[in-house]
């Protein structure tokens, strides 16, 4: 009968509640419903059948999920490919910021010449040398561009660990945290700190000043 | 009034290589009492005991940022008349209205030209 599986269920979930308390762990669903499938006894009607297909297909679906993300290596992906990249893109900003400062020294030898130089020659000089000062912004917003990259890396790797620890000592990780994103909330110092915007997105210096000048 | 050349420029940014082509580039406009700090916080302390007529500072700096200085410049009460353009790639409006809100005298978008930054200080400073 229905009511004898009822206070079955009612009984069994009750013993599932004093061994494991109110919150079961993701890792440890597909083991309820396996224990709880094997003690079912009595009469099972049609919808009782159903039910128990249901709640099986979604044991094999968290196992084979969790047999997914494994293959995925996701600790690979953090210690290595991740760890490794960040190291690159450092490496970049190490490898500009020398070059730049080579040019520069370069650039302040020349113009040291411009005292030896006929006027007209060495202004010549300085307005070249000046050029090359101003090419030389373009370390700054690389440096800056890539430490943009670098955060958004760091943030993937967090939800990497996150997304790990969730599925447990299977795949080697716990929860995974989801942070949500309140539209509302008000805009904070931080939230200003974009850095540089990509040039189709960003204002040059004309909009920057018609937007300052309306202010 | 002409422009004193001679007067104490201060310029704050925390990539070196940034100070030194601005300072470069002040160089070649005329300017040569520059001196340089890496973030805000060092360049509050040098203002303190300095008397700069002009500040050229970045944003995007810890552990004092461009507009956290410029707010401190503006409520020190022997600070807050001097003249700060803000140098920086953060070229969003709410970044402008931020800093012309905090009192910033203008706002120049990383990356600029010698043209650019001469014709930002003329404003704030006069022809020189």
């Amino acid at each position: 009968m229905s009511s004898t599986v009822d206070r079955d269920l009612a009984l069994h979930l009750e013993a599932l509640r004093k061994q494991l308390g109110d919150t079961v762990k993701v890792e440890d669903v597909g083991d309820v419903v396996r224990s709880f499938l094997t003690s079912l006894s009595g009469d099972v009607s049609a919808g009782d059948l159903k039910l128990y297909g249901e709640v099986q297909s979604l044991a094999a679906y968290i196992h084979n999920a969790k047999v997914e993300i494994a293959a995925l290596k996701p600790q690979d992906i953090q210690n290595q490919y991740i760890a490794s990249a960040t190291d690159e893109l450092d490496a970049i900003v190490g490898a500009t910021e020398n070059a730049t400062n080579s040019i520069l020294d370069a650039a302040e030898k020349l113009e040291l010449l411009t005292s030896e130089l006929p006027s007209e020659t060495a202004s010549r000089l300085t307005e070249q040398t000046t050029l090359i000062y101003e090419a030389c912004n373009f370390q700054d917003i690389t440096g800056q561009r890539i430490t943009k990259v670098v955060k958004a890396l760091k943030h993937i790797e967090e939800r990497i660990d996150a997304l790990v620890v969730a599925f447990g000592p299977e795949i080697q990780g716990s929860e995974l945290n989801g942070v949500a994103l309140d539209g509302n909330a008000p805009v904070t110092d931080e939230d200003l700190l974009n850095g540089p915007q990509l040039p189709e997105k960003a204002h040059d210096q004309a909009s920057i000043d018609a937007l300052f000048d309306n202010i | 009034m002409a422009v004193d050349k001679n007067m104490h420029v201060l310029i704050v940014d925390d990539y070196k290589t940034m100070l030194r082509i601005i300072r470069n580039l002040l160089r070649q406009l005329g300017f040569v009492n520059i001196d340089e700090a890496t973030d805000g916080s060092m360049a509050l302390q040098l203002m303190r005991g300095g008397n700069y007529g002009l500040v050229i500072s970045d944003w995007n700096m810890e552990p004092m940022t461009g507009l956290q200085l410029l707010r401190e410049v503006r409520s020190d009460a022997k600070l807050k008349n001097t003249p700060f353009i803000m140098v920086t790639a953060e070229s969003k409006s709410e970044n402008v209205i931020a800093a012309k809100e905090a009192g910033v005298s203008n706002y120049i978008v990383k990356p600029f030209n010698a043209e650019t930054l001469q014709a930002k200080m003329v404003s704030v400073l006069g022809e020189f």
